[in-house]
């Protein structure tokens, strides 16, 4: 009799619905609610109900989850995806001047796929070629969408820096991306060069903001003066001094974090996150107690020399330490099986699975300072959410629909539908630039 | 009789070489005016390299040459509204590159390394078309035998490359001569004249660095303005400003010229210009024949330019694989409609040869817009009037007016048909008769801003 009654009212329902309801469903919260079986109610792109009951609104699409598994929207803290022209600055050691804003690709077939596989929300960063790098953006990924509206409304935007290896290696005159003859040199070509470009970049930054906090005061007394002049680079700093951007640190060994915390504090900032941060784990005191958090990978490591002492262990062991953790791709094949990288926290330290779950999530939200809207089903929070037809942390999790702000960017089913079509629009125009080829080839008109 | 007049007209002198007699009659034309209706029978009259009448009933003053046009057709000269034509040295580099100048060029002095905005790399933005013009640059009679008159020709190597000066395609002694507007407005590009080529490894190296160094040069700019004017008013008790060229030409420069051949480059310029409050003129625009990008062109009222030179599958061998992405695909196929569709969306555009010298490949440039979709008299009006237009010299070129500029082409058979013959072009009132072999294929072509073919 009831699925009478819901027949009915989907039929009442008008086309394009802006109401969800996403039912018989296991639900991972990742908020107060914890996991159980249940609904979830969308409004206008916004969780409205969450639980095992829910009132159905009249006119709602219905999801009919079957026993499937639903997660909030997976958020990778660190992607370089939906980027033109190349995503490193390298040519200078401080390209703070330059932002990812600008050059944001709505078009890069790894969003889609990124889709695919469960993720709703990246931290699309700078590479990691200089020690302080360019400005950073926080995109949905809003498959279709255009450049702007991928953008994460109420995002603090961050910027990039890197110790250690990437950025002396572009200085080193030996060896290193582009050395030879022609080329000169770029400091630093040292560890401890690293760290004075940083420091040297703060002095100017408050120097800088000293220039300009002068110029705002006697524009307030209601004088006239000629204002400084603007330096995007040094504007960059200026904000993250004032706390409106986020610093992501690119670290492997624990000296470099120590140093990076010293620098940061001697120079009135603060880390927001540490990423890759491989050897966290000996120094996760430290990063708690400077409040910073970690992002950091599951078991990829030993690319390189100072990428050797790693340990699987190392999420959980600054987890239990204090240390607000999250798993990251920095990669656009990673980035499509996030959920499985979180279940190895499981398996390396023992985390349960909303623990785990936790670190593809709501961690990396609360990291990115959007756990307000995103991170957890919850009520009043955008509806971001993934489907998986299993237990999302295993490896044979397949990720069924992908919703964000309540709309369906990924459909398992439409998309397999879908690709015959595709394929045969392919073959056609690739018949007709052939023909067209084979037409032109040989003739040359006698007139001409 | 018809053929006798003419061939006594032509006969003195090398056939490349202007005549000037004072007046001339073009007599019993077809008269395609592009700005009024066609006149099927009528004549253009010349005086003093303008247009003093133009009509069916117009008489033929007696102390004129006549040509007698029994069976052709006049249109206006086109416009190549963005080219390289004169400029030392843009003739080579590019596909088949055979447009050397006559007058070797002298390579420009090595780089030197840039380590940011204040060293203003790949920036010659004082750099003025007009001072470069290189008269005897053999892609001028090249690019005349398609019947094109007059070209907005630019530097267009570095970010900002410099200002570009619409010229007419005399064969004159000096550059000068030439000369129509000398500032037409500065060429930026971003991608292979940006982070692509040259630079010596330097500032900027990716294109959010060009996009980062251009926000701060017109904030230098903004800067420059105020301090310049503050020392202008009272100069004692301040410091000095230091000059600075490239600022001088950024200032002098009153529309920019941007890249963008994808809708999310459209987009990108589009909200940049804005930005940076420059009037732009867009150009490449290979994807403008996306919904999506017309639409967006025409909310912003944008002017843009569109390349002849579509998109062609890349030379591949036999046993090679097609691995173009059906996105890939669709733009070869899709591109060549743009002009179409911007002409449906009501989008103020024109088209460019984009380094098309040859006549051959020029004409089946265009000729391909018009087999898919774009009418006949509209591509002409795109390569005519409505560039005019754009850089605001509708009142001396593009269309047969009395008063005009004398830029006209005698043709037999319509404009851009597979069979048609050019036989005169005139250029400030000055005839010319069309090469049959004109040397020179290529020039470069425009650039690429972001990641070509899009991301795989």
């Amino acid at each position: 009799m009831k699925r009478v009654l819901l027949t009915a009212l989907i039929a009442l329902a008008p086309l394009g619905a802006d109401t969800i309801v996403i039912q018989n469903a296991n639900i991972m919260t990742e908020g107060p609610k914890g996991n159980f079986k249940g609904s979830v109610v969308v409004q206008d792109g916004k969780i409205t109900q969450v639980g095992e009951q829910v009132l159905m609104p009249q006119g709602a699409t219905v999801i009919e989850a079957g026993g499937q598994y639903l997660i909030p929207g997976i958020i990778d803290c660190h992607s370089h995806i939906a980027g033109d022209g190349g995503i490193n600055e390298g040519s200078v050691s401080v390209s703070s001047m330059v932002d990812i804003k600008d050059i944001i690709n709505p078009d890069d077939i790894a969003i889609y796929r990124a889709l695919a596989g469960g993720v709703t929300t990246a931290n699309i960063l700078h590479g990691s070629a200089n020690a302080i790098g360019g400005q950073t953006i926080v995109l949905k990924m809003r498959w279709g969408k255009s450049a702007q509206e991928m953008i994460f409304a109420g995002a603090l935007p961050g910027i990039k820096f890197a110790l250690g290896e990437n950025p002396k290696r572009a200085g080193n005159p030996v060896g290193g991306r582009g050395a030879g003859t022609t080329q000169v040199a770029r400091y630093p070509a040292t560890r401890m060069g690293v760290e004075d470009v940083i420091r040297e970049a703060f002095n100017d930054a408050k120097a800088y903001k000293a220039e300009w906090d002068a110029y705002d005061a006697r524009v307030a007394r209601g004088e006239r003066p000629i204002p400084p002049r603007k330096d995007l680079k040094l504007q960059a700093l200026r904000e993250v001094l004032e706390n409106k951007r986020y610093v992501h640190v690119h670290c492997y060994r624990a000296d470099e974090i120590l140093m990076m915390i010293r620098a940061a504090e001697d120079s009135g900032f603060h880390v927001r996150t540490f990423q890759h941060v491989l050897e966290g784990y000996k120094v996760a005191k430290e990063i708690a107690a400077h409040g910073a958090g970690a992002s950091t990978f599951s078991d990829w490591w030993a690319y390189k020399i100072e990428a050797i002492d790693a340990i699987p262990f190392n999420a959980a062991l600054m987890a239990r330490k204090g240390v607000l953790v999250s798993f990251n791709s920095d990669d656009a094949e990673l980035m499509r099986h996030l959920n499985s990288e979180a279940g190895k926290a499981m398996k390396y330290g023992g985390l349960n699975e909303t623990e785990a779950l936790a670190m593809v999530t709501i961690n990396p939200a609360k990291q990115l300072g959007i756990d307000k809207t995103v991170g957890s089903i919850e009520a009043g929070k955008d509806a971001d959410m993934v489907l998986y037809d299993g237990f999302p942390l295993s490896d044979l999790a397949k990720v069924q629909k992908v919703l964000i702000d309540g709309t369906v960017y990924f459909d398992r089913d439409k998309a397999i539908a879908e690709q015959a079509t595709k394929d045969a629009e392919k073959k056609r125009l690739q018949d007709k630039e052939r023909a067209a080829q084979q037409k032109q080839q040989p003739t040359r008109r006698p007139n001409q | 009789m018809n053929k006798l007049l003419l061939t006594a007209f032509l006969l003195p002198g090398a056939w490349a070489l202007a005549q000037v007699p004072g007046t001339m009659a073009i007599h019993n034309a077809k008269i395609v005016p592009v700005s009024g209706p066609v006149i099927a029978k009528g004549t253009v009259v010349i005086r003093n390299g303008l247009i003093d009448a133009v009509g069916d009933n117009v008489q033929v003053p007696p102390e004129a040459w006549v040509v007698d046009a029994e069976g052709m057709t006049v249109y206006p000269g086109l416009i190549d509204a963005l080219s390289t034509v004169g400029i030392p040295g843009a003739g080579r580099g590019g596909r088949g590159g055979v447009a050397t100048p006559a007058v070797p060029v002298v390579e420009p002095a090595p780089v030197q390394r840039s380590w940011g905005p204040e060293d203003r790399p790949q920036t010659t933005s004082w750099l003025l078309a007009a001072d470069e013009i290189q008269a005897d640059d053999r892609r001028i009679e090249t690019v005349r035998s398609s019947g094109i008159t007059t070209a907005v020709t630019f530097p267009t190597r570095g970010i900002f490359a410099g200002q570009g000066s619409i010229i007419d395609l005399i064969s004159g002694e000096k550059g000068a001569e030439m000369v129509l507007v000398p500032a037409a407005g500065q060429y930026l590009s971003l991608g292979r004249g940006g982070f692509g080529g040259g630079g010596g490894g330097g500032f900027p190296s990716s294109l959010m660095g060009v996009i980062a160094y251009i926000r701060q040069i017109y904030l230098d700019a903004d800067h420059y303005k105020l301090v310049k004017e503050a020392y202008g008013r009272d100069a004692r008790g301040m410091q000095r400003p230091e000059y600075d060229r490239a600022l001088e030409g950024v200032i002098a420069s009153k529309r920019i010229l941007l890249p963008a051949n994808r809708t999310v480059e459209i987009d990108r310029m589009l909200r940049f210009a804005a930005e940076l409050k420059q009037p732009m003129i867009l150009y490449g625009a290979r994807d403008a024949y996306e919904p999506a990008a017309a639409e967006l062109l025409k909310r912003a009222n944008a002017s843009v330019l569109v390349s002849l030179r579509w998109p062609t599958p890349p030379v591949r061998s036999p046993d090679q694989e097609d691995t173009d992405t059906l996105r890939v695909l669709e733009e070869r196929d899709k591109a060549p409609t743009a002009p179409a569709v911007l002409q449906q969306a009501g989008v103020k555009y024109a088209l460019y040869s984009d380094g098309l010298d040859a006549p051959r490949d020029f004409q089946r440039a265009v000729k391909k817009a018009i087999d898919n979709g774009l009418p006949r008299e509209d591509a002409l009006r795109a390569l005519t009037l409505s560039a005019a237009e754009i850089y605001g010299v509708a009142d001396r070129v593009g269309s047969i007016e009395k008063g005009k500029i004398a830029n006209l082409v005698l043709t037999k058979g319509d404009i851009f048909d597979d069979h048609t013959t050019i036989v005169m072009v005139f250029v400030d009132g000055k005839k010319y008769t069309p090469v049959e072999t004109a040397p020179g294929g290529r020039g470069p072509a425009t650039d690429e801003p972001g990641n070509p073919g899009g991301n795989q």
